[in-house]
């Protein structure tokens, strides 16, 4: 038995200690808004929090999140609020949407660690996450728009 | 594609007939519009006022899409059309997926497809219509129950009005009453000018959604007692099974089943990992069949030599042999691109749930009449007999429309050999090796200039597999040999030249070849642009000039390429390094030209810094969706031009996932701009056509650069490098 907390939530489970993180909380957990989309750490579409670390949670094993706090898209704020998804709705980024959950999810790593990032930045913290309908401007447009609000909200 | 050019205009007075009068209102308000407005019920359940929209008492307005949302904006544009008429409240509309009827069917395709850029074209006038005339039902309703002529009321943000005595009642109140009116037979529509939505940038509806997690793929099904598998398909392009040993495989624990399919063997499982696990462990004998020695340097060598003689004329203008013999100086070049796999970021997946008389079916399909189809013929049941839910597609570009169903019919028959509930996953390397790629193509080209450097011939001999033969697509795509989606893009082309052949070659083998965003014209794109701009430079004249004079008589094409031309600052100087290369192409009916701006490091890396586009797509119906479609396109032909190929080797594909089949990704995603030219003419396609410029114009910019002519994808840094 592994337990750690989704989203604030403690759970248990019985799946293997090898099992990918990713397939515990799709299969076991049914949280489905973490995506597969390689099984290699290639594209980033299942990205989760550890800790407040992205991991692509498609080759973590499930034993690597034991008496941690892991969280998915569903759990990045109540009622679609975080800065980066106020401006993914203004900016309009999603297209097919698949590979969005992951986006956001490496994009606030950036944002918690780097509030003002530059381009280069942003080129070197979201390179690991493939969209194939090629939403890429509009990230980079959202994540410094997210930025923003993140700044504004600080302020207050 | 032209296929849907072809089938439109084939089908197109059989559909049209349903667009007009009396018709219409018997197929689009089914009895199911009275069936659901039972008086016990209606306090919480949607009304139907015709097979597209629903109105409940809470106030939300349900439209119901026959097209599925793979990323296009599909479940927004519908919508916007049907309340540009409907006039309820913007806030309350919402989708959902319509159920497989053969109301819902494609206007000209007569079957539910969602595919060649053509559902803004399809519903642009029917969903109008749908939205009309529930409003003018609610306003029946509404005047009727104040006894006031309905030509004194109007409708406003969900509320018909009676303004001189100021009464309102909502739509969601007066849509029982609206069920009951008999629809009207005359459907008068705005005049363009009235229009409110068509044509404003309107946020998508489904952003939300694809911000929390909570949008709904096809992976994201769970039904209870369902099961996970994966299949171990054939190495080779129509091998079989001969025997397997699941010993092993039945040994990991959540494994519950294996069972032996037409194409291979399923491993049932209490989950994805486990299924996985288990396929690893399977022993299985192959007969190899035909497909196990094929390569595709043996066939780029075959294709290459067909290149060199006369095929299937496609299209033949004046006399190309007698010019280019005439001409005073002559180019002739070869041009090639590779096999290749679409890979969605949602790998393929359909659930399925049999039962002795019904079946439950759940995919995100681009096809679904057909899909259909197949799972029945696969359940033996008939097709009315099988409940078809479209999810979200987690990315389509053409794969999600499989003519032979390969997906949905190898999901029904896991389902049926497991006798159990099943969601079949494709991994990324089933996805990269599964075949039904865009076609390789070979491209042998000779042109003729006068003593002033322009064009007078112009011969094109194409050679690659033809996607429709053999399909059920055959006989709307292929005529007298020639496969309309193998030379869409050459035998079109709108430049005046006044000798012009095109002819086409199409050899068989093992493997399976299947639309792939902009079909025909993902090669024809580039290889016809990058073609023109050595006929460009070989004749002394500016590549962008030279089409200008050759667009003369395309005012349209003429238009964006002026425009393209003028917003990257064609001619003026830049950046020490860099270069612009320029590109224009007409598929599904719409107009694109594009600027890219490059540099190449010495040693052959190329920079794509910046494209300009502009489109003309006829009318817009959501401005910020053509232009993120045209974005998308750009970024999915970038990937073609500098990263993906698929080759074969002994039979066997070389590439399995994003690491040997790599994506552009964010740090080499250049800018982009588009730019929309202004348009009254009827809507058409924007899916596909910004993909086909993207390759000859960054192939044409290098050779600004460099001097170095690009005439194979992916573009190589090798050959680039600078000494």
């Amino acid at each position: 038995m592994i337990s750690f907390t989704v989203n604030g939530k403690p759970v248990s489970v019985e799946d293997p200690p090898s099992t990918p993180l990713l397939w515990v909380i799709r299969d076991s957990l049914q949280l489905t808004g973490t995506k597969y989309g390689c099984g290699m750490a290639l594209c980033g579409a299942c990205t989760v929090h550890i800790d407040g670390e992205a991991v692509r949670s498609c080759v973590a094993p499930v034993f690597r999140a034991q008496g941690k706090k892991v969280t998915t898209i569903e759990g990045i704020s109540p009622n679609d609020t975080h800065p980066l998804q106020q401006a993914w709705i203004e900016i309009d980024v999603p297209q097919c949407g698949y590979c969005q959950s992951g986006q956001i999810m490496s994009a606030a790593v950036l944002l918690a660690e780097n509030p003002a990032p530059t381009d280069k930045d942003i080129d070197e913290a979201m390179s690991g996450n493939i969209c194939r309908c090629g939403t890429y401007p509009r990230i980079r447009r959202a994540i410094h728009r997210a930025a923003e609000i993140q700044a504004q909200r600080g302020a207050k | 594609m032209t296929v849907a050019t072809e089938m439109k205009r084939r089908e197109f007075l059989k559909a049209g007939a349903a667009l007009g009068g009396g018709l219409l209102i018997s197929l689009y308000v089914p009895g199911l519009a009275r069936a659901t407005s039972t008086a016990a019920d209606s306090a919480a359940k949607p009304i139907a006022l015709n097979a597209f929209v629903r109105i409940a008492p809470d106030e939300s307005v349900t439209v119901i899409s026959n097209h599925s949302e793979m990323g296009q904006g599909i479940y927004t544009s519908l919508p916007m059309l049907i309340n540009e008429e409907l006039e309820a409240d913007w806030a309350k509309v919402h989708v959902e997926a319509s159920p497989v009827e053969a109301v819902y069917n494609h206007t000209a395709f007569g079957i539910m497809m969602t595919g060649g850029s053509t559902t803004t074209a399809s519903e642009y006038d029917r969903f109008r219509k749908m939205g009309a005339m529930a409003r003018i039902m609610l306003i029946t309703a509404a005047a009727q129950s104040w006894s006031v002529d309905p030509q004194s009321c109007h409708a406003e943000k969900g509320y018909v009005i009676h303004a001189p005595s100021g009464r309102r009642a909502s739509y969601g109140s007066l849509a029982e009453a609206a069920s009951r009116i008999e629809p009207p037979k005359d459907i008068p529509l705005k005049d363009p000018k009235d229009f409110t939505l068509i044509g404003k940038p309107t946020r998508r509806l489904d952003t939300r959604s694809k911000t929390n997690g909570s949008a709904q793929f096809g992976l994201d099904v769970y039904i209870p007692g369902m099961l996970t598998a994966v299949v171990q398909r054939a190495p080779f392009f129509g091998g079989k099974v001969v025997s397997f040993d699941a010993t092993k495989t039945k040994a990991v624990p959540g494994v519950v089943n294996v069972v032996q399919v037409p194409s291979g063997v399923a491993v049932v499982a209490k989950g994805f990992w486990p299924a996985k696990l288990g396929r690893e462990k399977l022993e299985i004998r192959w007969d190899e069949g035909p497909g196990a020695g094929i390569s595709t340097v043996e066939m780029r060598e075959q294709f290459a030599a067909m290149s060199h003689t006369p095929g299937n004329v496609a299209r033949k203008v004046g006399d190309p042999a007698a010019a280019l013999g005439s001409a005073a100086k002559t180019i002739t070049a070869e041009y090639e691109v590779p096999y290749l796999a679409h890979a969605m970021m949602e790998p393929l997946n359909t659930v399925v749930d049999l039962h002795e008389d019904h079946a439950e079916v759940w995919s995100g399909t681009q096809f679904q009449t057909g899909d259909r189809a197949a799972a029945a013929q696969v359940a033996g049941l008939k097709p009315e007999q099988v409940t078809l839910h479209t999810t979200l597609l987690g990315g389509g570009f053409g794969r999600r429309a499989n003519p032979s169903c390969d997906f949905v019919t190898e999901a029904t028959q896991v389902a049926k050999a497991a006798k159990a509930p099943v969601k079949v996953v494709w991994t990324r390397e089933d996805d990269i090796r599964g075949g039904w790629y865009r076609p390789m193509w070979y491209d042998h080209f000779a042109a003729g200039l006068d003593a002033n450097g322009n064009p007078v011939a112009w011969t094109h001999t194409i050679v690659g597999q033809s996607i429709m033969t053999g399909t059920m697509f055959e006989s709307f795509g292929v005529k007298n040999g020639i496969d309309a989606a193998s030379v869409e893009g050459a035998a079109d082309i709108l430049y005046g030249i006044p000798n012009l052949q095109v002819d086409l070659h199409s050899p068989k083998n093992q493997v399976p070849v299947q639309w792939w965003r902009s079909v025909g014209h993902s090669h024809t794109g580039f290889s016809v642009e990058a073609f023109l701009d050595e006929v460009a430079h070989a004749g002394g004249k500016d590549p962008y000039e030279l089409r200008r004079a050759l667009l003369a008589n395309q005012p349209r094409m003429l238009a964006v390429l002026d425009l393209a031309a003028q917003k990257a600052n064609w001619g003026s100087p830049y950046p020490a390094g860099h270069a612009r290369g320029i590109a224009t192409h007409f598929s599904f009916d719409s107009y694109v030209a594009q600027v890219a701006e490059v540099s190449v490091d010495s040693d052959g890396t190329v920079h794509v810094h910046r494209i300009v586009a502009a489109v003309d797509c006829g009318r817009v119906v959501n401005p910020d969706t053509v232009k993120a479609q045209i974005e998308g396109g750009i970024v999915f032909g970038l990937t073609a031009a500098l990263k993906t190929e698929i080759t074969l080797e002994k039979g066997r594909v070389q590439q399995r996932n994003f690491h040997d089949y790599p994506m552009v990704r964010m740090f080499e995603s250049p800018e982009i701009e588009v730019h929309i030219v202004p348009s009254s003419e009827k809507p058409t396609g924007v899916g596909e056509p910004g993909v086909p410029p993207v390759a000859p114009a960054v192939a044409n910019a290098i050779f600004a650069a460099t001097g170095k002519r690009v005439r194979r994808l992916p573009i190589k840094p090798e050959d680039l490098r600078s000494a």
